[in-house]
């Protein structure tokens, strides 16, 4: 693998690391051909978010010979990497990204002004491809606005504030606080703005509803949109399914995939803020019920979008180290009453021609890496 | 300004007087090395050394010119000293206090601070014929490279050689290790002798505190001996156009030569 930036991609390319560092904490790597998947997944598997550069962002782009490598290392590490954002662009004229593949090192390398060259030999492991499963296509709303109306709105809302409900109807987007209900509803501060359709660029309500999910993973977006000037997309559905926040431009695609809880006795319409507090919440625990089972439905019958296609090799079962969430695919067949966070992933790309129930099958062949992990979650 | 209504017969008890209109910059030096609790002053006619040492490696150096008056003297003090806008420093000799007179707006403050016996510094025996290798880099793009080193590496390396890498800095942290590499053509540099490639490692935390003075200085020097020690010398001018140096002596973690 062999990549070079120059000019002012570095910089994107820095700050799209440093988005993805509001995520998770390891730096998923991946040269395919479609261009360079850099991805990143929370630790309860909640939120995930992918960049894909394509080779155009590159002046030279060379995938890994070997089609199917891919790595992660602590984000932490990356980061280090590009310290001085603000001077990235004076100082940087030339970033090139190369797998050493003898000594398993990932070699960044910084051509600076006045002849400076800064050499970072990263060390690496190989890992599984991380892919959530999504489409945006199938979603029956969609939502675009500039990037300050969005960081504009969301500033409203304290920086400790975990969980935001958005609510649509025909005409109108309300985005409030998100308020367990319990005790602590009566003290709570409950704050809601209403915004109409026309202060976004594109706006398609298929059916009324309101979903609620995390609002820290989403500022790491909004960070990188706003410094881009890229409108923001938003798609999602009904509670339960995942919102896609998403970012696209000639070179690069970002998405931020961020699961929602699912309230089956919720209502969808949640248009007047008299009925602030939503009703029987059903989950004890915070995160919801997972719909792990209608997940893997729609699996079966959407397409999957074009940064998930990879070669299809046949899933690598014993070279790599015990990952959790191969735990959890394995689980997936069990009753789910998992977090939402662990819904999404396939572990191993399927290319889409595999059937999901090869799939399972498949997935089940990692689970036999880790121990048996048949403390099936039972609640 | 007040300072001056001290009479005659006051200021001949001192055998040290020092004075500076504008303290800051004695100030911001004696910060860049005050990475220990106790300083050892020395006052010559040209002006003050500072020193602080640290475990017997690292020594640091500060010279400041001021209006000096008096006699050759030292002494052991603390070394953080508070200063505000004009200072008059005064010595009366062996076993007195150091007496700061700092005034700002009309107010004079008096500060006495005890002295100790200062121990005699290490001679780190370094002189400028055994220098192997030696250059000098303007600060700005040195740094760069010091705000971004590798916490989690322990050491830090310096290679200079004659040939390719020329000057760098390595480090060697829990994600892998990172080069630094300064051309010898770089427009950054601003004198390149080296005779021979030697590479050396030294303790970060010793050379930690050596960044503050880096972060005031405009020009370092960099100098290696046959030994390994390790000489950094900043150039630092203040506001008023006077120079001063700070310098940091550094003893090798290991010796490496390839």
């Amino acid at each position: 693998m062999d990549c070079v930036v120059t000019g002012g991609n570095v910089k994107v390319l820095a700050k799209a690391i440093h988005s993805l560092s509001r995520i998770g904490e390891e730096l998923y790597l991946e040269p395919v051909e479609d261009g360079l998947a850099l991805r990143s997944v929370n630790s309860s598997r909640s939120a995930f978010a992918c960049f894909l550069l394509s080779p155009l962002f590159f002046q030279r782009y060379q995938a890994a010979s070997d089609q199917s490598f891919r790595c992660k290392m602590p984000i932490k590490s990356v980061q280090a990497v590009f310290k001085s954002l603000a001077s990235l662009d004076r100082s940087v004229e030339k970033c090139r990204i190369q797998l050493n593949s003898e000594k398993s090192r990932l070699t960044i390398t910084l051509h600076c002004k006045h002849g400076l060259l800064k050499t970072h030999n990263l060390s690496f492991q190989d890992c599984e491809s991380l892919q959530a499963v999504f489409d945006k296509e199938s979603c029956a709303n969609v939502l675009q606005a500039q990037p300050r109306l969005m960081v504009d709105t969301v500033l409203h809302f304290p920086p400790s504030l975990d969980e935001v409900n958005l609510s649509v109807s025909s005409d109108r987007v309300w985005l409030r606080n998100h308020v367990e209900d319990d005790a602590d509803s009566l003290r709570a501060m409950m704050t809601e703005l209403c915004l109409s359709s026309e202060e976004f660029d594109h706006f398609a309500v298929g059916t009324q509803t309101s979903v609620t999910f995390c609002l820290k993973e989403l500022r790491g977006l909004l960070v990188f949109a706003e410094s881009s000037g890229l409108p923001v997309s938003m798609y999602f559905d009904e509670p339960g399914s995942p919102v896609i926040l998403s970012v696209t431009d000639s070179v690069l695609e970002a998405n931020f995939v961020l699961a929602t809880l699912s309230e089956d006795s919720h209502p969808k319409n949640h248009v007047n803020s008299d009925t602030k507090h939503p009703d029987t919440e059903q989950p004890p625990d915070d995160f919801m019920s997972d719909d792990m089972d209608s997940f893997l439905i729609a699996m079966e019958t959407s397409e999957l979008p074009g940064p998930s296609h990879a070669p299809a090799s046949p899933p690598r079962p014993s070279n790599n180290r015990k990952h959790s969430f191969s735990e959890e695919e394995a689980l997936a067949e069990g009753p789910p009453n998992k977090k939402f966070c662990s819904l999404f992933f396939g572990s191993v790309l399927p290319t889409s021609s595999q059937l999901p129930n090869q799939t399972m099958q498949s997935q089940e062949v990692l689970a036999s890496d880790s121990e048996d992990e048949n403390q099936t979650e039972t609640s | 300004m007040p300072l001056s209504t001290q009479s005659q017969a006051d200021i001949d008890q001192y055998i040290l007087i020092a004075s500076l209109d504008n303290a800051r910059n004695l100030s911001n030096i004696l910060k860049a090395i005050s990475f220990r609790d106790h300083a050892i002053f020395n006052a010559t006619q040209n002006g003050l050394k500072v020193t602080v040492e640290d475990s017997k490696c690292l020594q640091a150096n500060a010279f400041i010119q001021v209006g000096v008056g008096g006699q050759l003297t030292s002494f052991k003090t603390q070394s953080q000293v508070c200063v505000c806008t004009a200072l008059r420093m005064c010595y009366n000799g062996y076993g007195y206090p150091l007496t700061l007179f700092l005034e700002e707006g009309g107010v004079v403050t008096v500060c006495k601070i005890n002295t100790q016996e200062p121990e005699e510094p290490i001679d780190f025996d370094f002189c400028s014929t055994n220098v192997t290798n030696k250059v000098i880099l303007q600060s700005d793009s040195l740094k760069e490279a010091f705000s971004e080193l590798d916490m989690t590496s322990e050491v830090l390396q310096i290679t200079m050689s004659p040939s390719h890498p020329y000057f760098r800095l390595s480090t060697f942290g829990n994600s892998g290790n990172a080069h630094y590499d300064y051309p010898k053509d770089s427009d950054m540099m601003e004198l390149f002798q080296c005779t021979k490639i030697q590479t050396n490692r030294y303790k970060m935390s010793l050379l930690k505190p050596s960044t503050k003075a880096l972060a005031l200085s405009c020009k370092v020097s960099v100098r290696t001996d046959s030994r390994g020690f390790l000489s950094l010398q900043y150039l630092v001018r203040n506001d008023d156009g006077q120079i001063c140096f700070v310098e940091y002596y550094c003893c090798p973690d290991e010796v490496e030569e390839e």
